[in-house]
């Protein structure tokens, strides 16, 4: 919302500066967005008349110019515009001045050898716009030496406001005033609107065509004919308010319409009656019908929208823009003015489809004054006849007024209650009153009515707001929050808690947290196990963020993959975050997933002396995977690996982590080559993802008491064993196998030899095991150590179909 | 000369002469070994005479200790000798660079630093932590927040939405984090103190706007929070979260359905050489949005408006992570770019605590 110190001086009587004037809007939360003052930025620059202007001696495309600036004798001025002549009237600017359009400081300069003590602009280089004719020229009657801004009605500050949508009442200036005078730096003019004494009644009907439980669509439509206008140009005086605010001046019955919009925040429409063709109707428009509206563009309507009719067809679209067809020129001598409410929902629904953004439908949406539609049609009529003459007939009106007033049980002591600051009553109440409430009753709690103009008034919260905004928030002390009692409780879940171990845990790896996108490509979604219809966006911001993804690693491979376009080939990155399968709550899980590229191992990336350089490969991601849950304290005792992944993993060399055949926990792996072509990827990529939810939560314990320390007092000892076993055996199995053999004396199980060639027959291995025994009662005999060895070697032969190796 | 003066100086010249630790023994075996010189000598006193003992012992023993001692210096000398060798031939070039430790090549996110900041925080003055869905109804995400449908003030969200079901209906990415507001006001009963960190939607790309970005909310709700309360949080918050003794804030009345009255937060500031410090300058920058809980939204969480009240405030949590440790842009937050993560992250075990300070 766009106005001027002038204007908001038409409605309001004040002595404040343009800056208190400021300061005080932000702080009743009509928030300055910006202050433009020509009048400031164009001080130096006047009004002069070149005197004479002789061809450069050295230049053939400059002029030498006498100018007569109002002040002093003349000066002399190189100045390279074609159109610099003698006699011409234009705008000086002495040396020292500011060239906006130039981002210059004027200074005495020679120019080929002839002194120049100024500047003649154009209006580019005032910052006013484009011309390209050279400098400005001037009526010969323009009075030199004037400030060019006072001169060319520039001197009107223009205030910009950010207007919250819950405030109707403040798109007009009158609006914007009344709240100004609240704050006691004014008061509010109130102008006496006199009504209109039209002769004879208008001669076009109205009829509301509505199914009664549509007449809120239009509650009330007021119409006046007005015979015999000249519609010329606007005063001066509009057409500089309309354009300091933006807008284009068109001819003074458009003119009136749009400055009573922002005056009053009444939109209005103006119909050439001679070009209308019977009555007007207001109703649904039918499916299809469509209107060449004043924009030039031909917009097909559907029955959502509101439509004013006559008897060819559409002629406006109700509360956002007329129609070319009936439009008003300088041709036109009888005008309907229209003054009509519409239903704030149903305009925004009509604006949004037909993507048609305009001031009236700015102010429809938002709720206009309901009470002030007949002012305002008679406010029209009255600038209409004072400026392009003509009589007004009376006022056609078709429906009722609203009630839009309410009441308001307010007890003083809200303000305290939820402000926390006490002010006296009489101070609130000259708020409210000076806002346009009516308080009536007396005691502790009274009756408050709202104004017509305040839809967004509803209760008690809504006054204290207005009581506080114009009071000043700054006068509320800040007071403690009070601490709840005793040392604080835990805060955190166990999920929350989860996540930071998660997080710092990976990070103590070497990873690099990465915050990717929450959406992937819909191919990527397929890939990793989702792409469903229900989590794809329907309006995605690009083509490439379209799905929800169903899983982390696309997008850790992919910032992988661009960080070795970057030439940082070894990136090793985790992201611990939200994933969906579905699009319900339930459907959303937290996951950690770690990708490792090139040689980003645990111990470090890229060639190094010791040798230790390699390559990543799946047992990287296991590790991360298994320091994962590790470090979240996750129980691993029921922890089975399998063989295999989801697809997008190589098949060989992945592996699945579950506690049982159901509840799967996490996958870790080789990315699948595959994966590797769909998603343009290049070298070695692994990766692993836990699913953060899947995992157990720990079991609550009465107390915190950790089960009994047995210590053994007499010495362990280790066993080694060589088993043959087919290829595919499992090294797993034979661990299991061999800890369940004797589950008393066997307290751990390592592989510790691997080897498959020669002396091994084709198709098979030798894993060696390490197997560690822990007497408990007594020193093992020789042949009781021998009876355990058999009973492992028994148990893994029977388990895996190993034979001890000769 | 005697004949023992003759074997003690030869046996010693033979132990100093021994180079090794076996021609020592060997020497060593030769004179105090069973058969050897010096035992034979010995074994000869057995049939002297008891003066001739007396004599001759003392001789014989005092050539046994010498030599026994002769052999256990050279021993000695002979393994020290050996161990200098050995050191001497296991140098190495302890110069030889190594790689950085796991612990210090991995960084922390600093969104997920500043979440941490800010938990820590509000632990403090006894807030826990809430958490909700990405995907959200329209009710939650607007209509119970008292955004009416078809309402202007929805278009202040860009919203994402999802294919519509097959009831017409289409869920959104939410908006902002308050729908959390309402999951918590319908879970738990109040008293309520809670923040809600998350990510956040908006349909909106450009140089300062990301389609995804991250909001934290607070919601107070009790028997009398009011908006004295609202700022002595704030500010407190202000203050320990960007290590100042002081700060101040401007208040300005503002806009939000689901809060009355609304306000928005600015903080003074100075800007220096493109360094932001706050407790000090004459700028503003506004940083958060609060105001009291409408009661349309307490009624829409089955509350009684006139029993309870409270209030809610939601910072841009990228931007004050930005406001903080200087990032200039807020896309590379989503980049992960090593060399920015590198940079601008933190080490896996600097984690905040207010016993510890925020930051070292």
């Amino acid at each position: 919302m766009k106005f001027t110190l002038s204007w908001l001086k038409d409605h309001l009587d004040t002595e404040a500066s343009l800056d208190t004037i400021a300061e005080t809007l932000t702080r009743i939360g009509l928030e300055v967005e910006g202050v433009e003052d020509k009048a400031a930025a164009l001080k130096p620059y006047v009004v002069a008349r070149i005197l004479t202007a002789e061809q450069h001696p050295n230049a053939d495309r400059l002029r030498v110019c006498t100018v007569e600036t109002g002040a002093g004798e003349p000066v002399q001025v190189v100045c390279g515009a074609p159109n610099a002549r003698a006699g011409l009237v234009t705008v000086f600017a002495p040396p020292g001045t500011y060239v906006p359009g130039k981002a210059i400081t004027l200074s005495v300069g020679t120019i080929r050898g002839v002194e120049s003590r100024g500047m003649l602009c154009s209006g580019a280089e005032l910052g006013l716009g484009e011309d390209h004719d050279g400098i400005l020229e001037l009526p010969p009657e323009a009075p030199v030496g004037q400030g060019y801004a006072l001169y060319a009605g520039l001197d009107d500050p223009v205030i910009e406001i950010n207007l919250t949508p819950n405030r109707p009442d403040c798109t007009s200036v009158h609006g914007i005033a009344r709240d100004l005078a609240a704050t006691g730096i004014g008061t509010l003019k109130h102008e006496a609107l006199p009504g209109v004494r039209g002769e004879g009644p208008c001669p076009v009907e109205i009829e509301l065509s509505f199914a009664p439980e549509d007449r809120p669509l239009c509650p009330l439509f007021g119409l006046r004919l007005v015979r015999g206008v000249k519609n010329g140009p606007s005063p001066a005086w509009m057409q500089a308010r309309l354009r300091a605010i933006g807008l284009r001046p068109i001819n003074a019955l458009v003119d009136i319409t749009n400055y009573v919009t922002f005056d009053r925040g009444r939109p209005l429409h103006v119909f050439d009656a001679a070009k209308v063709s019977g009555n007007l109707t207001v109703r649904r428009a039918q499916e299809g019908e469509s209107l060449l509206a004043l924009d030039g563009r031909t917009y097909t309507l559907t029955d959502d929208t509101v439509v004013i009719a006559d008897q060819a067809g559409v002629e406006s679209i109700a509360g956002i823009m007329g129609g070319q067809a009936s439009g008003c020129d300088e041709t036109t001598t009888d005008v309907l003015i229209e003054s009509a409410l519409w239903d704030p929902a149903n305009i925004a629904q009509s604006g949004r489809r037909l993507g048609i953004i305009t001031d009236a439908r700015y102010r429809f949406e938002r709720g206009v004054d309901p009470a002030f539609t007949l002012p305002g049609l008679d406010l029209a009529t009255r600038l209409v006849t004072e400026l392009c003459g003509g009589t007004p007939t009376q006022a056609t009106i078709a429906g009722e007024p609203l009630e839009s007033e309410r009441i308001i049980d307010f007890p003083w002591t809200e303000v305290r209650r939820l402000a926390g600051i006490e002010l006296p009553r009489i101070e609130i109440k000259l708020i409210l009153e000076t806002l346009g409430f009516h308080i009536s009753g007396t005691g502790d709690r009274v009756k408050v009515l709202t104004p017509s103009w305040r839809p967004d008034v509803e209760g008690k919260a809504d006054l204290v707001e207005e009581v506080i905004r114009i009071a000043g928030l700054d006068r509320v002390e800040p007071k403690p929050l009070p601490r709840l009692a005793g040392i604080g409780r835990p805060l955190l879940t166990v999920m929350q808690k989860r996540t930071r171990i998660a997080k710092r845990a990976l990070a103590s790896r070497g990873l690099m947290e990465a915050v990717t996108w929450s959406f992937v490509p819909h191919a990527d979604a397929e890939l990793f196990g989702g792409g469903g219809a229900d989590l794809v966006l329907a309006n995605p911001i690009a083509s490439e963020l379209s799905d929800m993804r169903p899983s982390l690693v696309p997008g850790l491979l992919r910032a992988a993959q661009r960080n070795a376009d970057r030439g940082y080939p070894d990136a090793a990155l985790f992201e611990v975050g939200q994933c969906f399968a579905t699009d319900q709550p339930e459907g959303q899980s937290i996951r950690a997933a770690a990708v490792r590229r090139g040689s980003a191992t645990l111990t470090g990336a890229g060639r190094h002396w010791d040798g230790s350089t390699k390559s990543v490969d799946v047992f990287d991601a296991k590790a991360d995977a298994l320091a994962l849950l590790g470090a979240l304290g996750v129980p691993t005792g029921g922890l089975q690996v399998t063989a295999g992944g989801p697809s997008w993993l190589h098949p060989g060399r992945s592996g699945t982590l579950r506690f049982g055949p159901k509840s799967e926990i996490g996958w870790f792996g080789e990315v699948h080559p595959r994966t590797l072509q769909a998603l343009d990827l290049k070298g070695s990529l692994v990766a692993f993802e836990i699913v953060l939810d899947a995992l157990p939560l720990p079991k609550h314990k009465p107390t915190k008491a950790k089960p009994a320390l047995a210590l053994s007092e007499f010495q362990p000892l280790s066993r080694d064993f060589a088993f043959l076993v087919g290829r595919d055996v499992p090294a797993g199995d034979i661990v299991k196998a061999a800890q369940g053999a004797e589950r008393k004396l066997v307290t751990g199980v390592e592989v510790f030899d691997l080897y498959e060639g020669t002396g091994v027959p084709e198709g098979s291995k030798s894993v060696a095991v390490a197997v560690r025994l822990q007497p408990v009662e007594r020193t093992l005999t020789d042949a009781e150590i021998e009876a355990v060895s058999a009973k492992i070697v028994a148990e893994v032969s029977r388990r895996t179909g190993a034979t001890l190796r000769a | 000369m005697t004949d023992l003066d003759t074997l003690e100086r030869d046996l010693l010249a033979q132990v100093t002469a021994a180079s090794d630790e076996a021609t020592l023994d060997a020497v060593r075996v030769a004179a105090l070994g069973k058969k050897g010189s010096v035992s034979d000598l010995l074994k000869t006193l057995g049939s002297m005479t008891p003066d001739e003992r007396k004599e001759r012992g003392p001789l014989i023993n005092g050539l046994r200790d010498r030599v026994q001692g002769a052999v256990t210096a050279r021993k000695t000398a002979l393994a020290e000798a050996a161990l200098e060798a050995r050191l001497a031939s296991e140098r190495v070039d302890v110069t030889l660079p190594l790689r950085e430790a796991p612990e210090v090549r991995g960084r922390i996110h600093p969104i997920t630093q500043v979440i941490d900041e800010i938990t820590a925080i509000f632990a403090d003055m006894g807030f826990a932590v809430a958490e909700g869905p990405d995907i959200e109804t329209d009710e939650l995400n607007f209509t119970a927040l008292n955004f009416p449908p078809g309402h202007p003030a929805r278009e202040m969200h860009d919203t994402f939405f999802l294919a519509p079901d097959h009831t017409g209906k289409r869920k959104v990415l939410r908006t902002h984090t308050s729908p959390v507001q309402i999951r918590t006001m319908r879970s738990q009963t109040p008293p309520i103190r809670v923040i809600i960190p998350g990510r956040t939607y908006r349909h909106d790309s450009d140089q300062t706007h990301t389609p995804m970005f991250h909001q934290v909310e607070g919601l107070v709700i009790d028997t009398a929070a009011n908006i004295a309360n609202l700022k002595w949080v704030l500010e407190e918050f202000c203050k320990a979260f960007f290590e100042v003794d002081g700060v101040t804030m401007r208040f300005r009345p503002s806009f939000f359905p689901f809060t009355e009255p609304s306000a928005e937060v600015d903080i003074q500031c100075s800007r220096k050489g493109g360094e932001i410090r706050f407790g000090e300058g004459t700028d503003w920058l506004e940083i958060l949005g609060c105001g009291m809980v409408h009661p349309n939204v307490l009624r829409n969480c089955g509350l009684d408006p006139d029993a309870v009240q409270g209030f809610a405030f939601g910072v841009g949590l990228d931007r004050i992570a930005m406001l903080k440790y200087g990032m200039p842009d807020l896309r590379p937050f989503f980049e992960a770019d090593v060399r920015w993560l590198d940079h601008y992250g933190f080490r896996p075990l600097d984690v905040p605590s207010l016993i510890g300070g925020l930051t070292g």
